[in-house]
């Protein structure tokens, strides 16, 4: 880890803030959208360190923070059926479904099992034709392409027995609709792993038609506190742009290869996020040809409403319209250990890292 | 269809088992209801026992690590290590062992031997003997090939303050651990072959009592003494701060971690301070005792990478501050659910 060490350089660091204390308005509300931001900000207690007029806002990036209820109960009744088994990322077990979760059901003796890669799922796959192994597919254009691969393999190899339950959404629309919907967000901390798969025009219209700033940023304290400073300076010199702070990963034009195998097999559909509701073009579905690998289509699995726990104010928080510590549930009714809403669940969301490092109270 | 579980908590997770906050909730809510002794409400690693003329100390543990053998260890020198070590720290010497074995139908023989073979060895080593030991068999897969239950008896050393007798721990204390942190869960990691990569970490997998002795024998005031296992070093440190009723201020970059298991948790999204160790060991000691006593440790192969981490305060009582290695602060909480079921 030598090579990230420059960007946790502890007086770079202190020089950062000071430059943005230098110029830092009386009042800024900057979004980091991506769930890995506010995992990093929390954890290098960057919050601790900034001018208190830069106020951080934790934004929707964390997939299952805004995967809906319904997706968890879908999950939970398809488990249900004979000889299938669920595959998921981890994060994603402890998630709540309007009754349970699925590390509930597993301890019921449902076969749901964690994997670090689809490729584990595709080998179970591979290795026990007799089971029908669902991966559940979940994240933005980050973890798309590498559901989309594995499709592909699935597809070439003809492996029938192999399929995707995907609650994939794409990142751009949800960023659109806060501003649409009135959040009041000065600037966007840009996600990093997205964009190096998107590139960076799809920003293009934020400045134009919202007036918002925008920075592409790495995950590193300093990579984060550059972008916070490049989005100040934006900001206080009226004159809102996309930039790119993180160019050792993210070109302008994007990953086209994983871009290109994303569109092969999904195709864009509105789709419900938690807190914000339904989004025009936001979530991923599998294409028609490739129904065959599609959990929904094989298992003729039904959609049903979508609802908010009550007193849960997650729509807000990721909004930005209001912080984990407004919320009346916060640390005591929900808590990691039995969280009510979603951004309490990951640890990418914002009610969790909020829980787990801030300082006070 | 739609409300398929109805199960929430009247069914025990995998996180029960994780040694963070769903084990105290576990104990909390249901073991301390029915057992009442005063020596286990006092919630110590090891029960302390007065008979006539002298203090024993007995615990237990029970081992269920999955795979059987990792780099740096397996099951049989865990199970002797494990229960060594809540004796150590404990401030007693080890004496006595039990061993309860429940085995599974069709586990290889030669397979038993080799973890039976290294249990006899390291007991050897740690001068404990196996005084007494039960046998079971369940059909398959009603476990998974070894578990093992050990029980130890130690008597305290003479040159140890008994509970109820010891220094208090006050502002300014240093807070000292004896080597690199996360190797254990990591190693077991590997060893699950779940990564598809090896890293050549080993695990810390020791028997602690010497080290913890030739600290006592020396007059040292240690304070407190736990060794963090389950939970990792933040779990224990939280534990600290709320027994204590102190603060607890850590700086990241005093506290030693191998960099392959820095990047490992890069990568994996573990935060170090959650990862579970088997030979580490956690003391409070005076400040002006700091230097020295870091010395003798370095001395001795268990604590040559012993680093002084930080320091009790004052403030925000109950509670774990970490000065980040970017100069910002935060809090540092206990082991919430699972992260890695069966580490030990």
């Amino acid at each position: 880890m030598k090579s990230l060490e420059a960007f946790r350089d502890k007086e770079l660091v202190q020089l950062l803030i000071e430059e943005i204390g230098r110029i830092a308005p009386p009042s800024v509300n900057l979004m980091e959208v991506c769930g890995g931001h506010t995992m990093a900000i929390q954890k290098a207690g960057l919050p601790s360190l900034l001018p208190p007029g830069i106020r951080l806002l934790s934004g929707p990036g964390c997939p299952v923070c805004v995967t809906s209820y319904d997706f968890i109960d879908q999950a939970l009744a398809l488990i249900r059926k004979e000889k299938v088994t669920i595959t998921t990322y981890g994060d994603l077990i402890r998630v709540p479904g309007s009754g349970g979760n699925l590390a509930e059901a597993r301890a019921l003796g449902a076969d749901i099992r964690v994997v670090y890669s689809l490729l584990e799922a595709i080998e179970m796959a591979r290795k026990e034709p007799q089971k029908e192994i669902v991966f559940l597919g979940i994240g933005f254009e980050t973890t798309a392409p590498a559901t989309a691969a594995g499709l592909d393999l699935a597809v070439k190899e003809k492996l029938r027995n192999f399929s995707v339950f995907s609650a994939h959404k794409v990142m751009i629309p949800a960023m659109d609709a806060l501003l649409e919907q009135g959040s009041p967000i000065h600037g966007y901390i840009c996600p990093g792993h997205v964009s190096a798969i998107t590139g960076s025009e799809v920003y293009r219209h934020l400045p134009s038609r919202f007036g918002a700033c925008c920075v592409i940023s790495g995950f590193e304290a300093v990579d984060i506190l550059e972008s916070i400073l490049m989005l100040v300076k934006q900001y206080v010199s009226h004159e809102p742009v996309v930039e790119i702070q993180y160019r050792r990963v993210v070109r302008p034009e994007g990953n086209l290869k994983a871009r290109e195998l994303m569109d092969k097999y999904f195709e864009l559909k509105d789709d419900w996020w938690r807190g914000l509701g339904v989004i025009p073009y936001s979530g991923l579905k599998i294409r028609p040809e490739y129904a065959a690998w599609n959990a929904e289509e094989k298992f003729g699995m039904q959609a049903v409403e979508n609802k908010e726990p009550p007193g849960c104010i997650c729509g807000l928080v990721l909004k930005g319209v209001k912080t984990p510590a407004d919320c009346p549930l916060f640390a005591n009714i929900c808590q990691p250990s039995d969280p009510v809403g979603a951004c309490m669940v990951s640890s990418e969301g914002a009610c969790h890292a909020h829980y787990l490092y801030r300082e006070d109270g | 269809m739609r409300i398929i579980f109805t199960v929430k908590m009247d069914k025990i997770l995998l996180g029960h088992g994780s040694g963070g906050k769903l084990t105290a909730d576990l104990i909390s809510g249901l073991f301390r209801k029915y057992f009442r002794a005063p020596q286990l409400l006092e919630g110590r690693d090891a029960a302390l026992l007065e008979i006539p003329g002298s203090t024993l100390v007995f615990t237990t543990d029970s081992f269920v690590i999955h795979p059987l053998f990792y780099p740096g260890g397996n099951i049989g020198k865990l199970a002797v290590c494990g229960t060594v070590n809540d004796l150590a720290v404990s401030g007693a010497r080890p004496l006595f062992l039990s061993a309860g074995f429940i085995l599974e139908e069709g586990c290889d023989m030669k397979l038993l031997e080799s973890v039976v073979s290294s249990m006899a060895a390291e007991a050897e080593k740690a001068g404990i003997s196996l005084v007494t030991a039960d046998t079971k068999v369940v059909e398959k897969g009603k476990c998974d090939q070894i578990f093992i239950n050990t029980s130890g008896i130690g008597c305290l050393l003479p040159a140890y303050r008994k509970p109820g007798h010891q220094y208090e721990v006050t502002c300014g204390d240093s807070i000292i651990v004896n080597g690199f942190i996360g190797d254990h869960a990591m190693a077991v990691l590997q060893a699950r072959n779940d990564l598809g990569f090896s890293s050549g970490v080993s695990s810390d997998n020791a028997c602690l009592h010497e080290l913890v002795a030739s600290l006592v024998h020396s007059g040292f005031r240690l304070k407190w003494m736990r060794d963090p296992t389950r939970g990792g070093l933040g779990t224990l440190l939280n534990e600290l701060a709320l027994q204590q009723h102190c603060g607890v201020f850590v700086e990241e970059t005093a506290i030693p971690v191998r960099p392959e298991v820095e990047g490992l948790c890069e990568l994996l999204g573990f935060d170090v301070l959650t990862l579970a160790n088997e030979g580490k060991l956690v003391l409070v000691v005076p400040e002006e005792e700091t230097a020295e006593l870091l010395q003798q440790m370095k001395a001795h192969p268990l604590g040559q990478y012993a680093a002084c981490i930080g320091r009790i305060t004052d403030q925000s009582p109950g509670r774990v501050v970490m000065l980040t290695g970017v100069g910002g602060r935060r809090i540092v909480h206990p082991l919430l659910g699972e992260i890695l079921p069966r580490i030990c």
